[in-house]
C-alpha cells in the first residue's frame, strides 16, 4: 500500500496522458494557443490553473451536498472568481512581467472548460480528497502541454527558453534565423496538432475512426 | 526507348512482393509510370479511355512553366549586372542566373518528393505525381537571395502539412507551393520582402562579382508603391533598380525585380497559351482573375488618395505575382472552384481581393499570395452554392 490507493492513483495520473485534458479532451485550447509563445508565462499559467482548479475542486466538493441543483453554476463561478483573483493578485504582486504578459488570460481563467468541466463532472459527486487530486491531475494534464507547446515555441521562435539565449550565436552567424511563425497563434495550433498526432499514435485505443 | 523500356522490364521483379528490393516497391512504380503511360485500363464504369493521366497532365504543367522559367534565369543575371554595372554578354549572364536559380529547384524536389516518397512507401501506396509541379513552382515563387535552408524548411511544412495530412495529391485545401510561400512569408519576413531580397548582389559560383553602383536600388515596383507618401500622389512613378522610369512595356517584358518567375508576363502568357490549348487550365478562372482585378483596381484609381490607388489596372496585371498567380495558382485544379459558374466566381473574388490586400494593406505589398490562399478556403462553398442554386432552379422547372 502506498502513498495512494490505486483508483486515486489513477485519478491523478490519468488526465496526464489517456484522459488528458486538452489534447485527448480538447478544452481549453484558447489559452494554451494564446500564451504559449514563451516558455515562462506558459509555467506560469500551468501553475496557476492547476491551483485554481485544485482547490475549487476541494470547495465545491465540501459544499457539494448543500449546494441546491439549480444555482450550481452561480455558486461554482463565485468560487472559481474568488481564487482566480486571489492569483490575479499574488502574480501583480509577485511577477508582475508575467502578470503583463499573461494579461486577460488570467483574469478568463474562470471560463476555462477545464475548471467548469471538472466541477460538473468530478467535484460535485466525489470526496474533497479524490477531487483534489484530480484538480491537479488535471491542471498538471494541462500545465504539461502549455509547456511542451511553449518550450517549442520559444525555442524555434526566439531561439531562447526561460529569457536565457540557447541557440548559439555561430548558428545565426552562418545564416540561420528565428522562426517568426512560430510567435504567431496558427504555429501554436499546429504545434497542438503536431503533439495530438504524435500522442495518438502512441495511444492507439484513442484513435477514432 | 526501347532499350530503357526492357530495362525496366528486367529489374521488374526485384521490386514485386518477395523480392528483394520490395521495399522500394513505390519509387520504382513511380517511376515506371512517369517513364511509361501504364497499360491498364479501368474495366468497369464510366471513364474516358485516352493516354492522359495525371502525371502526363502535370508534365504539360511543367512545359508551361519552361518560359518563364528561362526568362527568370535570365532576368535574375541581367539584374544582377545592373547592380554591379557590367555587361558580360548573354550567355554568361543566363549562366548567371541558371547557377543561382538551380539550387533552389533541386532543394525543392530532393525535399519535396522525399517527403512523398518516404510516405508513399511507408503507407505502401503509389507515388502521387501532384509535387511534380508544385516542385518546380516552389522555386519559381521565392526571391533570388531566399537561402536553400528555408526553402526546404518550407517545402517539407508545406508538403506535410498542406498535402498529406488532407490524404496527399488531390485532397488539399490550399494550394502546396502558395503554403511554401506563406510559411516563408510570415516565418521569415526579412528574407522574403524589402528591398535587398529581390536582386543578387553577390557572386553566385564565383562568377560575376563586383561592386554594387550607386544608383542601385532594389526595391520591386509594388515595393515602391506601398512605401510612397500621400504627398507624392501625382508626381509618383515606379522606376528600375537605376532609377530610370518604368513603362508599360517594361513590366510587360519583366526586366524587373522581383520573384524568379513571376517578372515577365510575355512569358507567363507563352505558358498561359500552352495550358490553354491542351485544355488543363480553365480560361474561365484565368480570365475572371484578370477582370476583377482590373474592375477592382479601377474603382480605386476613382478614389485615388494615395499612391497605392492610383496604380492604374494595367500596372496592377503587370506587377508582381497578379499573372503568375493567375495563370499557374489560381488555376490549380485540385484547389480551385469545381462548378463552371463557380470558376467565373471564384477567380473574379481572387483578383479583386488581390488588388484590395496590395492597395489599403502597406504591410503587404503583394496581395496575390494571400488572395489565392483566402480564396481556396472558399472555392468549396462557391460550389456549394452553384449546385444548390442549380438544383433549385430544376426543381421550380419540374414542378411547373
Amino acid at each position: 500500500m502506498g502513498l495512494l490507493s490505486n483508483k486515486n492513483k489513477a485519478i491523478l495520473v490519468d488526465p496526464l496522458s489517456k484522459n488528458n485534458p486538452v489534447i485527448v479532451q480538447m478544452l481549453g485550447v484558447c489559452s494554451a494557443l494564446a500564451v504559449t509563445s514563451k516558455l515562462e508565462p506558459s509555467i506560469v499559467m500551468a501553475i496557476s490553473v492547476t491551483a485554481v482548479v485544485a482547490f475549487a475542486n476541494v470547495i465545491i466538493s465540501l459544499l457539494r451536498n448543500t449546494i441546491p441543483n439549480r444555482i450550481r453554476i452561480i455558486v461554482q463561478l463565485v468560487v472559481v472568481a474568488a481564487l482566480v483573483t486571489i492569483v490575479s493578485e499574488v502574480l501583480k504582486a509577485f511577477a508582475y512581467d508575467v502578470n503583463k504578459q499573461l494579461s486577460v488570460f488570467v483574469g478568463l481563467i474562470i471560463t476555462n472548460c477545464i475548471l467548469m468541466g471538472r466541477l460538473e463532472a468530478f467535484a460535485l459527486g466525489n470526496g474533497p480528497w479524490e477531487s483534489f487530486l484530480d484538480g491537479v491531475g488535471n491542471g498538471l494534464g494541462y500545465g504539461l502541454i502549455l509547456i511542451i507547446i511553449g518550450f517549442f515555441r520559444e525555442l524555434l521562435g526566439s531561439g531562447t527558453l526561460l529569457g536565457i539565449q540557447v541557440i548559439p550565436q555561430i548558428f545565426y552567424d552562418l545564416g540561420y534565423v528565428n522562426n517568426g511563425l512560430m510567435i504567431l497563434p496558427p504555429m501554436a495550433l499546429i504545434v497542438v496538432a503536431v503533439i495530438i498526432w504524435v500522442h495518438r499514435s502512441r495511444n492507439k485505443e484513442l484513435q477514432e475512426d | 526507348m526501347k532499350a530503357l523500356r526492357n530495362y525496366l522490364d528486367k529489374i521488374k521483379p526485384n521490386f514485386e512482393e518477395g523480392g528483394k528490393l520490395a521495399m522500394f516497391r513505390s519509387v520504382f512504380d513511380g517511376f515506371e509510370t512517369f517513364l511509361y503511360v501504364p497499360n491498364t485500363t479501368s474495366k468497369s464504369g464510366v471513364h474516358i479511355h485516352d493516354s492522359v493521366d495525371s502525371k502526363r497532365t502535370m508534365t504539360v504543367v511543367i512545359i508551361a512553366l519552361i518560359p518563364a522559367l528561362l526568362f527568370g534565369m535570365y532576368n535574375t543575371g541581367y539584374q544582377h549586372n545592373l547592380a554591379i554595372g557590367a555587361d558580360p554578354g548573354f550567355w554568361m549572364t543566363f549562366i548567371y542566373g541558371f547557377l543561382a536559380v538551380l539550387p533552389k529547384i533541386i532543394v525543392s524536389y530532393v525535399v519535396g518528393l522525399g517527403i512523398e516518397f518516404t510516405i508513399a512507401q511507408f503507407k505502401k501506396e503509389e507515388i502521387q505525381e501532384g509535387f511534380l509541379v508544385s516542385g518546380m513552382l516552389i522555386p519559381m515563387i521565392v526571391p533570388i537571395d531566399t537561402p536553400l535552408w528555408m526553402i526546404a524548411l518550407a517545402t517539407a511544412f508545406a508538403v506535410v502539412f498542406a498535402k498529406e495530412v488532407f490524404g496527399g495529391t488531390g485532397y488539399n485545401i490550399f494550394n502546396v507551393a502558395l503554403v511554401t510561400r506563406a510559411f516563408l512569408f510570415f516565418a521569415y519576413p526579412a528574407a522574403m520582402s524589402g528591398d535587398q531580397v529581390f536582386v543578387r548582389t553577390d557572386s553566385t559560383f564565383g562568377i560575376g562579382g563586383g561592386q554594387v553602383v550607386d544608383a542601385f536600388s532594389g526595391a520591386t515596383p509594388l515595393g515602391q508603391v506601398s512605401i510612397a507618401t500621400n504627398d507624392m500622389v501625382g508626381s509618383f512613378h515606379m522606376v528600375d533598380t537605376l532609377g530610370n522610369p518604368l513603362t508599360n512595356w517594361d513590366m510587360f517584358l519583366g526586366l524587373i525585380p522581383g520573384s524568379i518567375g513571376e517578372t515577365s508576363v510575355l512569358a507567363i502568357l507563352l505558358g498561359a497559351v500552352i495550358l490553354l490549348v491542351t485544355g488543363i487550365a480553365s480560361w474561365k478562372t484565368m480570365v475572371s482573375v484578370f477582370v476583377g482585378g482590373a474592375i477592382t483596381a479601377l474603382l480605386f484609381n476613382l478614389i485615388g488618395s494615395t499612391v497605392p490607388m492610383t496604380v492604374t489596372p494595367i500596372e496592377h496585371l503587370l506587377l508582381g505575382g497578379f499573372a503568375f498567380g493567375a495563370v499557374f495558382m489560381a488555376t490549380d485544379p485540385v484547389t480551385s472552384a469545381r462548378t463552371e459558374t463557380g470558376k467565373y466566381i471564384y477567380g473574379f473574388l481572387v483578383g479583386a481581393m488581390a488588388i484590395i490586400i496590395r492597395v489599403l494593406n502597406p504591410g503587404y505589398p503583394e496581395g496575390m499570395m494571400l488572395a489565392i490562399l483566402l480564396m481556396n478556403t472558399f472555392a468549396p462553398l462557391i460550389d456549394y452554392y452553384v449546385v444548390d442554386s442549380n438544383i433549385k432552379r430544376r426543381l421550380k422547372r419540374a414542378i411547373r
